[in-house]
């Protein structure tokens, strides 16, 4: 009875994930769905977002004007707030171009300067835990890092706004909040988990490989080398596959500090966005086409995080399956 | 059985999660505002007893919360024309005024901001501080050749709706490339955005020749140097509450297209230019909840003054109040 109870319940709980995984997708999708179909592929590389250009189409021209006009008699001073709304002349019927290229863009070059900035610290960290430091600063730096990864993200953003941001200005100049500034703080929050996961892994080397290895005579920085990153290498990986996501999604950290502006950063320390940034920012106040552009980012999102971590876990780890 | 007990706890804390929030209504909406409601709120609770919710979630998310029926009011810092009311079925009506600063970062200099260079600023075209039409207004003061950081809201916002109508008033280029809206792409190149008010007045501090608008009660606590802006008869107007009252006075907001009006940039003298009304939204069905609401709203108009004025706000002139009281009794929701 309790067998079977036990077996149903566990299947029960692996499909779960399996359905979830599926509805947000289909979800997702649907919502995407009108922003899909007007903007297609070619949103990916539009670099416009939220600019309105004049419809070509002749024929929905004369219904918009028609409709119009029809609107218009009333007592329509030139100040009036129904004629200030939404923008633009209202004489030629517009239409918004929503495009993705700057957020993919940001999105990307974020976690690119995370993960250049954290994984070789991780690893640093790592190493020296895992080897060289005694146990008891092992122990105390070990938690140290754990503590690390349980702060909250919003922390992370307030701390990079009112202490970091200023710091990165001074060292190198540009705008406070930057791509540079979120992209350091980034990998300041995946640190913890690249440094302890890959510690755990590197712990668990077998002493009988290492001992040996010092046998035949290699200094420690060799039995590092050849010993312990070669047999600890899915655990790294995993490590960075994690970190990987954490830092493609991360929102309220980045919303702080990456400076919200839809262009294309100039340098690293210049203002762009992210797609979970741009999602955070204007979800409240989207309607329409725009709410469906946002969530074709978040498809997008979905589809780069998926893509990402399917590429690092298939090709890095296909060797040991 | 197993699954029954498993459920006992998790029934037994949604009872409790809905005891908690049994207010007597609730509402959502306007961020703009939210100080001084949770005032009014904490006063009113004091003075009567009732218990009133309002989550700050922004004025669309507001609307949308009041269209779905989810909420028994909703803050709004863009009102709805007369037509969306009528479509959604809904009242609508002022609640307070508010202003917004053009708050900067230029140490050691008292900064006069003319109508142009605000929108020149706000465009795109003025790019360092010692510019013609910034210098201009500043007459014998030695501003540096440091280029702006225009700093603005990134996530849409009531501030932004009401900024960017107060730039159409006063810009034709303005008016004619971008109108109102509650968020936007900013044109330029020297602007940065920041994540909420905190965001834009953090900013703002930190980062020497900036300048952004930060709505007053903001910029006050967080001790930022604000402009003294020119208004519409070309007086310069520093940012004091009683250039806001001046202002709200001249407010025209009228109950026969249920007050469907900004109130920026108004005729007058004495009057500080960047003023913001914010509006209360009810239901048209539900009269009896929107009575304790309008109750509530009433109360605040009269004994809400000190509340206001404390944080930066300004209450709606008497004559206002009247007219409110009018469309009140003639939707039947007083």
């Amino acid at each position: 009875m309790m067998e079977k109870l036990f077996k149903t319940l566990s299947f029960m709980s692996a499909t779960l994930v399996m359905v979830l995984l599926a509805s947000i997708f289909i979800s997702l999708f649907n919502s995407a769905k009108p922003a899909i179909d007007e903007f297609g592929i070619g949103f990916i590389k539009e670099k416009e977002w939220g600019k309105e250009v004049p419809i070509d189409n002749p024929v929905s021209t004369v219904v918009d004007t028609t409709e119009q006009k029809k609107v218009e008699p009333a007592p329509a001073s030139d100040d009036s707030l129904e004629a200030l709304l939404g923008g633009g002349n209202d004489d030629t019927p517009m239409k918004t171009i929503y495009g993705g290229f700057i957020p993919i863009v940001g999105t990307l070059l974020s976690t690119l300067i995370a993960m250049a900035f954290a994984l070789p610290i991780a690893m640093g960290i790592a190493v020296f835990l895992a080897e060289i430091a005694p146990k008891k600063i092992s122990n105390v730096v070990g938690i140290a890092i754990e503590l690390l990864a349980a702060i909250p993200s919003i922390i992370f953003g307030m701390w990079g706004l009112f202490y970091f941001a200023p710091l990165v200005q001074e060292l190198v100049g540009g705008y406070q909040v930057s791509l540079l500034t979120a992209g350091l703080v980034l990998g300041v929050m995946i640190l913890p988990f690249m440094a302890a996961i890959t510690r755990d892994s590197m712990k668990t080397t077998p002493d009988v490989l290492k001992e040996s290895a010092y046998a035949l005579g290699a200094t420690k920085f060799e039995v590092i080398r050849d010993i312990i990153f070669p047999y600890s290498k899915a655990g790294i990986i995993g490590s960075i596959i994690l970190a990987l996501g954490r830092a493609l999604g991360e929102t309220m950290a980045v919303a702080f500090l990456i400076g919200s502006v839809f262009s294309l950063p100039s340098a690293l320390n210049s203002p762009t966005v992210s797609i979970p940034v741009a999602m955070a920012n204007s979800f409240g106040e989207a309607t329409g086409m725009k709410t469906s552009a946002l969530f074709y980012l978040a498809f997008l999102l979905f589809i780069i995080s998926f893509s990402v971590i399917s590429v690092a876990k298939f090709y890095f780890l296909r060797k040991d399956k | 059985m197993k699954k029954i007990a498993l459920l006992a706890p998790l029934a037994a804390l949604m009872v409790t999660t809905t005891s908690v929030s049994a207010a007597d209504f609730k509402g959502s909406g306007a961020s703009f505002p939210y100080s001084v409601y949770q005032e009014w709120i904490g006063s009113y609770h004091k003075a009567t007893g009732a218990q009133i919710d309002y989550i700050s979630k922004g004025s669309s998310a507001g609307i949308k919360d009041m269209k779905a029926r989810a909420v028994d009011f909703a803050g709004t810092d863009a009102p709805l024309s007369p037509k969306e009311l009528a479509e959604a079925k809904l009242y609508q009506f002022p609640s307070v005024v508010g202003a917004i600063t053009m708050s900067y970062n230029l140490p050691g200099i008292n900064l006069k901001l003319s109508r142009l260079a605000i929108a020149e600023i706000a465009l795109g075209k003025a790019t360092y501080w010692d510019d013609k039409v910034i210098a201009e207004a500043n007459k014998g003061v030695k501003l540096p050749h440091q280029k702006i950081t225009f700093v603005h809201r990134a996530d849409g916002s009531g501030t932004t709706f009401n900024f960017t109508y107060y730039l159409s008033k006063i810009s034709d280029e303005w008016k004619s490339k971008f109108g109102v809206q509650k968020e936007l792409n900013w044109p330029g190149d020297h602007h940065v955005g920041g994540k909420g008010n905190t965001g834009v007045a953090a900013q703002i501090k930190q980062t020497p020749y900036s300048v952004g608008y930060v709505d007053y009660s903001d910029a006050k606590e967080n001790k930022l140097e604000m402009a003294t802006i020119e208004n519409k008869a070309g007086e310069f107007i520093a940012p004091t509450l009683k250039g806001f009252q001046a202002a709200a006075a001249k407010a025209d907001l009228e109950p026969k297209n249920d007050f469907f009006a900004a109130i920026a940039d108004p005729n007058g003298k004495g009057v500080y230019p960047i003023v913001a009304a914010t509006f209360v939204l009810v239901p048209a069905e539900a009269k009896a909840m929107d009575k304790k609401v309008t109750a509530f709203y009433d109360w605040s108009y009269k004994k809400g003054d000190a509340d206001a004025s404390k944080l930066g706000f300004v209450p709606l002139p008497e004559e206002l109040t009247k007219k409110i009281n009018a469309y009140w009794v003639e939707k039947g929701i007083k």
